[in-house]
């Protein structure tokens, strides 16, 4: 009977674009294998427990007179040695994917390959896409190019993307489910995604953390297209007579709903590191300028005074009812006296054979003290190098 | 007026609060008001409310609050499924162009009061009432070792839920989700009185659970029966400590963190706000390490109550006693180290990531070895499968399909292709529904003949049963295929077409549930009438093995005339196998706690309090605070505190049950 009812949702499975299970990216495609092969070792012993669950129910019903009746059996250490281990080698092998998996596929770190069957060559220089969450939309600046759009992200197949992703409000999750996993967007703060799209096509990105009022509005279109394609859309948006300074951004911040996409041909060159800290407000100070001082003891009292009442804000007033009036720190610098901070990336290896062990050269070994070298495994043998 | 004087005296509540150009609201206050009245005009006319107050209200016995407890959760879940109705009625029409029928200011407030309510006023009554309820009886004890404060914990805890009730026809409720994640649950993003709900909603509440918690720890710890060493203490009440345990060091985290909270929103500090070294990181984290010991809170008390069950209507011992206590134990302490898997995703290193995504993996070995231990625990036994146990059975198959995809969210990076996804979602309500409902509703069917003397109705128990199993499987089964097409939760309106089918499939199944809520208040309606016919004698009508099933069916208020011994885990199930005999003579005076308005005046002048610190009205805050240090102060010079019910009232209720066993012996 189940199984019969189950038929018209198999038919309509047939019909459904399950992204997650047949993604367009490397990532993506990564860690739908783990999500595939961590619910098979699970099913390993999900399986089991709910055919004897059944199984028993119905064996030991109180009309089955025949099956045995033992009232007072309630141990066997074979069965809890069982019952314990099972699980738990289960969850070795999966912790050991675990490890592996958050490993290779942290987004933080740079891509080692375009492809399953394709390693990444220095040529493959990465695309760099600088992400802003806004309320209720979407900013990408593409600063190699100095190119922005709103609501509307393209990038070369097979080419890595590197995406530098903050917010300009309050929490946003950036996810394009075809390309790879998402990752949060905070304001103040950058978070980092390494991705890559093998096959040509237009695929939906959208805001994975409530955000607000227009937060079913936040998606946009990720247009994954050949090399020449993506050439023509940089030179499209170029041709653009938009321009995105610093107030044109205080205005595109403010908040709206579903909004179209926009290219915009010029872009201010700091736009996003002030962004980042918080200080596109003519005269406020960036969050790294104050972090410099403040890792340099910071101003002390004096500090107090370099304060300036608060006449911009984002939507809302910011005062509290009961606390003082709202303000703001000054810059003290320019903006162009601002440095990056240093890039935190994690590299991956882009020569893989040590990783696969081929040919591998042990390292050169001579102990200091012979007697000390290693209680467990005793002298290693001499490297042959 | 003076327009100062106005916003002196009522703060920032004004006539415009009133959602009087919401239809919705305007209907539904329109059904509460009517109801409320009716229920009012009833009470009142067979002259109730000196019965209520004096035998309700004021009560201190803890067998009367458990099932007020009951009492507040079922009707909140009402309310918090009329939410979920709503939200996916929306859902299954915000298609094509069509907005459906919800504006995102009312939406996103629904789905905000759903996720609170459900948690923390039905889940948490539930598991409380019930706990209060057997956790005494089970151990042999008169009753809990604080009776005023559980009162007390009863009220604050109603409190707390009138708030979020308020917030319905009074302003407005928060429209941040249920956790209220900052930057957006700050002044700057949610100026409006909705968040302020939200934090003394759960603030008063939070006094109330806290509370609760530490009198359970004390009461299992301190009044169990003579004999009744910690390995012979009964499954339910081992998970009842162990959840106490985890309420007692859990709760202040999360009242610590809506203290930092209101701090942001009231005086203006920057814990939680973007700049000024604020950081909303550290507020997710914080209410993570609440948030994740909270689904323990509720999982295992529901974990007990199967364990309960099992044994009993398998005829036999519970399999593997040990590991099953060691299993619970370990599920504790391992809750306190899983907390980040609810953020694998904002940007923690791979090693941070790993190490909390395999400690929750690891959590799914104790939890397995418990459902094994159910297993075989069925084996070679007698089942019988009346309402407790089909619910447990539907349990079992239920939660291990819960508890897969929820080490497949473990994986991050599975979690970062799911996280916030309809697959989260229909992954916790499967553990939530799946594991915690299920686990109530198997314990209410259990314990009603205990707690009114005759049993629920199993007619109309068994199509709320088949109703409540196949609504859920056909409301969450779209939502996990739905989480593999990519999409997010939250959402208001779509424009892929092809998910609507999904979304109608989801929207039948919660109807199917509402039969099943309806045909559970028809169980208790029919019951009630046909109470004569389902009536329990006995006092022990399952045949059941632990020691609350030893006294009458309901017991009388001091539980047992004279305290059991005991020599086995299960103790009543040994008092019979080695012929017990009631005491018939020999009875004494019993000491017991008085009852006291006490606790219900504390939380009426803390919820007051609540309700002026959201609408900003300063004077009458600090009345309420001035009045609640006061009532306080004054309730320790009250020296009525205790009683004793003399020995003939004891032989009398003794003699009444003898009567009442002999006849049930003869028939």
């Amino acid at each position: 009977m189940k199984l019969l009812a189950l038929l018209p949702f198999a038919a309509l499975l047939g019909g459904c674009d399950f992204v997650v299970l047949a993604p367009a990216g490397d990532v993506a495609i990564q860690q739908r294998d783990l999500v595939v092969i961590s619910t098979i070792l699970m099913l390993i012993i999900v399986l089991p427990v709910m055919a004897l669950t059944v199984f028993f129910a119905w064996r030991y019903r109180q009309s089955n007179t025949a099956a045995p009746y033992e009232p007072d059996w309630d141990h066997s250490t074979q069965l809890e040695l069982v019952i314990w281990s099972a699980p738990l080698l289960i969850i070795i092998c999966l912790g050991a994917l675990t490890w592996m998996g958050t490993h290779l596929l942290d987004p933080y770190r740079s891509l080692g390959r375009i492809a399953a069957d394709k390693p990444i060559e220095s040529k493959d220089a990465p695309l760099n896409v600088e992400v802003v969450a806004l309320d209720w939309k979407w900013l990408f600046i593409y600063p190699d190019y100095g190119v922005a759009a709103v609501n509307e992200l393209a990038a070369p197949v097979d080419r890595p993307i590197r995406f530098r992703i903050t917010a300009s409000s309050v929490m946003n999750s950036f996810y394009i489910p075809a390309l790879a996993g998402q990752i949060y967007a905070m304001p103040g703060m950058e978070t980092k995604l390494h991705a890559v799209s093998n096959k040509a096509g237009t695929y939906r990105g959208f805001s994975a953390n409530y955000s607000g009022a227009g937060f079913s509005g936040m998606h946009f279109d990720f247009k994954s297209l050949s090399a020449t394609g993506f050439d023509k859309w940089v030179a499209n948006a170029k041709a653009s007579t938009n321009m995105l300074g610093r107030t044109d951004y205080l205005q595109l911040e403010r908040p709206s709903q579903n909004d179209p996409v926009r290219l915009y041909g010029t872009v201010d060159r700091d736009l996003y590191k002030a962004i980042l800290n918080m200080c596109v407000e003519p005269g406020k100070m960036c969050m790294s300028e104050m972090m410099a001082i403040d890792a340099k003891g910071g101003l002390g009292r004096e500090g107090l005074n370099n304060t300036l009442p608060l006449t911009y804000d984002k939507y809302a007033r910011r005062g509290a009812p009961l606390g003082t009036e709202p303000t703001f720190v000054a810059g003290i610098c320019s903006m162009d006296e601002i440095k990056d901070a240093p890039s935190r990336d994690v590299l991956a290896p882009l020569d893989l054979t040590p990783l696969r062990g081929v040919g591998l050269k042990r390292p050169p070994f001579s102990p200091a003290h012979p007697s000390s070298t290693s209680l467990l495994l005793g002298q290693r043998p001499k490297s042959e190098s | 007026m003076n327009p100062d004087l106005v916003k002196m005296i009522f703060g920032r509540l004004n006539l415009d609060a009133l959602p009087l150009h919401e239809p919705i609201l305007v209907g539904t206050f329109a059904v509460v008001a009517t109801g409320g009245l009716a229920l009012f005009a009833l009470v009142t006319y067979f002259r109730l409310w000196g019965y209520l107050w004096r035998e309700w209200f004021t009560t201190v016995d803890h067998k009367r609050i458990g099932i007020m407890y009951m009492i507040l959760g079922i009707v909140m879940l009402l309310r918090g499924f009329a939410d979920a109705l709503m939200m996916r009625l929306q859902q299954a029409i915000a298609f094509n162009g069509s907005d459906g029928y919800l504006p995102a200011h009312h939406y996103d407030q629904v789905f905000t009061a759903h996720g609170v309510i459900m948690i923390f006023f039905v889940a948490m009554p539930l598991v409380t009432g019930l706990m209060n309820y057997v956790v005494p009886l089970q151990i042999g004890a008169r009753d809990v070792s604080f009776p005023f404060l559980n009162n007390f914990s009863f009220w604050m805890t109603v409190g707390g839920a009138v708030l979020v009730m308020m917030s319905l026809f009074v302003g407005e409720f928060a429209r941040t989700g249920w956790l209220a994640y900052p930057p957006l649950s700050n002044i700057g993003y949610s100026p409006d009185v909705g968040v302020d709900y939200y934090i003394w909603g759960l603030q008063v509440a939070g006094v109330g659970t806290t509370l609760s918690g530490i009198n359970l720890v004390c009461t299992i710890v301190k009044l169990r029966a003579p004999g009744m060493t910690m390995m012979k203490m009964p499954v339910f009440t081992w998970t009842s400590l162990c959840t106490n345990v985890l309420i007692v060091a859990s709760f202040p985290v999360l009242t610590a963190v809506l203290a930092l909270l209101s701090l942001d929103r009231y005086v203006g500090t920057n814990f939680f706000t973007n700049d000024f070294g604020g950081n909303p990181m550290m507020y997710v984290n914080l209410i993570w390490i609440w948030g994740h010991p909270e689904v323990y809170i509720l999982v295992l008390p529901a974990f007990g109550i199967f364990s309960e069950v099992t044994a009993t209507f398998s005829g036999k011992r519970l399999f593997g006693y040990t590991s099953m206590v060691y299993a619970t134990v370990v599920i504790t302490i391992l809750s306190y180290l899983v907390w980040l898997h609810h953020f694998f995703t904002m940007g923690s290193g791979a090693s941070v990531n790993s190490f909390f995504g395999i400690t929750t993996m690891i959590i799914s070995i104790p939890t397995g070895a418990k459902m094994f231990n159910w297993l075989f625990t069925m084996y070679r036994g007698r089942i019988r499968f009346e309402l407790p146990m089909m619910w447990t059975v539907a349990f079992m198959l239920t939660f291990v399909i819960g508890g897969m995809t929820g080490v497949l969210l473990a994986v991050p990076p599975a979690d970062f292709v799911l996280h916030n996804s309809l697959f989260l979602i229909a992954h916790f309500h499967n553990v939530i529904i799946g594991g915690v409902l299920f686990g109530l509703f198997a314990g209410i069917n259990y314990w009603f003949p205990k707690a009114f003397g005759f049993r629920l109705d199993p007619f109309w128990g068994k199509l709320s049963f088949w109703f409540w199993v196949s609504g859920f499987y056909f409301a969450f089964m779209p939502l996990y295929v739905l989480g593999l097409m990519g999409v997010t939760r939250r959402l208001r309106v779509f424009d892929d077409p092809s998910l609507q089918i999904w979304f109608v499939i989801a929207a039948f199944g919660a109807f199917l549930i509402l039969l099943g809520i309806g045909a559970m208040l028809m169980q208790f309606a029919v019951s009630i009438l046909r109470r004569e016919q389902l009536k329990d004698t006995t006092g022990d009508p399952w045949n059941a093995r632990t020691l609350e099933w030893a006294t009458s069916s309901p017991p009388p208020d001091y539980n047992f005339a004279f305290t059991p011994v005991v020599y086995d885990n299960d103790a009543w199930w040994d008092m019979k196998r080695r012929g017990y005999k009631r005491p018939l003579t020999g009875f004494r005076p019993i000491h017991m706690p008085s009852n006291t308005g006490t606790g219900i005046i504390l939380a009426g002048f803390a919820t007051v309090m609540g309700f002026a610190l959201i609408w900003y009205i300063w004077w009458l805050a600090a009345v309420s605070f001035v009045a609640l240090l006061a009532v306080a102060i004054g309730h320790t010079f009250n020296y009525h505190r205790d009683f004793h019910i003399p020995a003939d009232a004891v032989v009398r209720a003794e003699d009444a049950r003898t009567r009442v066993l002999a006849a049930g012996a003869q028939t």
